[in-house]
């Protein structure tokens, strides 16, 4: 069953995507930290998928296209921004701070 | 043996993601997730959640990861002083993990006979596992021989219609990445 200590690998593994969040300045490392978290939360789906059906299953494979589909984008602007200040660390990206 | 399994690949998860997030070169740490997927994989096959174990192989470790490196090494990243963050920021980081950390871990003790009994109105459930409705589908899918028919049976069924939109909606992202990323259209 497996199903605490699933929630809690789960619990830990947003944590520390958390604190890579808060840690980087690099623009592609924090996306890689978000991709964690989205797996934390899959992992924690999949666990009550368990005992609560298999709608949990089914929301996994929702997150992981919705995942990729953030991905793809989430690269191009990170591109896009790559090419107009020659940098992806984000205490170059300022020019919304006005 | 199935929990022995578990906690090495536990173990493994959770000492793949803290070397991602402290690696300085962007390419060690997508490797580093990527050791992480792979060990959540094999959770999820413990989980009985084979499709879902097979779609993070392919989809997650494969696909996306193999477009982070696409990036990364097209921007020719991490060769460039390390982008850690200083001390203040790792104080931060430290507490808001902690914080958060126990917030989640309050929810360890979340058993289906704590939760049975509760909807129960506190009286104890004798078979925890018989009290919840969806639970016939769940131990069919636990059923190694037809975890794929019932999870594809729900997701053309019951959940028709948001599968389509997700063809639409990468639809829409891989257009927008082309217009976005794009120099001249």
């Amino acid at each position: 069953m497996l199903l605490g200590p699933a929630l809690a690998l789960s619990a830990i593994l947003f944590s520390i995507g958390v604190a890579g969040v808060l840690l980087r300045r690099n623009a592609i490392v924090l996306f890689m930290c978000i991709e964690l978290m989205l797996n934390a939360v899959n992992l924690s789906f999949v666990a009550l998928a368990q005992v609560h059906g298999l709608g949990g299953q089914i929301m996994v494979f929702f997150v992981m296209t919705v995942a990729a589909a953030e991905a793809a984008v989430g690269l191009a602007i990170i591109l896009a921004i790559f090419r107009h200040t020659q940098s992806v660390d984000l205490q170059n990206i300022n020019v919304l701070q006005g | 043996m199935t929990a022995a399994v578990f906690y090495l690949l536990g173990a493994s998860a959770i000492a793949s993601a803290l070397l991602c997030i402290t690696r300085k070169n962007p390419v060690s740490s997508a490797l580093w997730l990527v050791s992480t997927m792979f060990a959540l994989a094999g959770i999820y096959v413990l989980l009985h959640a084979q499709f879902i174990a097979v779609f993070q192989v392919l989809v997650y470790a494969g696909a996306v990861m193999v477009l982070f490196l696409f990036v990364i090494m097209l921007l020719n990243l991490g060769r460039e002083a390390s982008d850690v963050r200083g001390k203040p920021a790792w104080a931060l980081a430290a507490a808001v993990m902690v914080i958060l950390g126990a917030q989640f871990f309050a929810v360890w003790h979340y058993t289906p006979a704590q939760m049975a009994s509760e909807q129960h109105s506190g009286a104890a459930v004798a078979d925890p596992l018989a009290f919840f409705p969806n639970n016939a589908l769940a131990a069919e899918a636990a059923r190694p021989d037809d975890a794929f028919g019932a999870l594809s049976a729900s997701l053309f069924q019951n959940y028709l219609v948001p599968f389509e939109i997700t063809s639409v909606l990468l639809l829409v992202a891989a257009i927008g990445a082309v217009v976005l990323a794009k120099r001249r259209i």
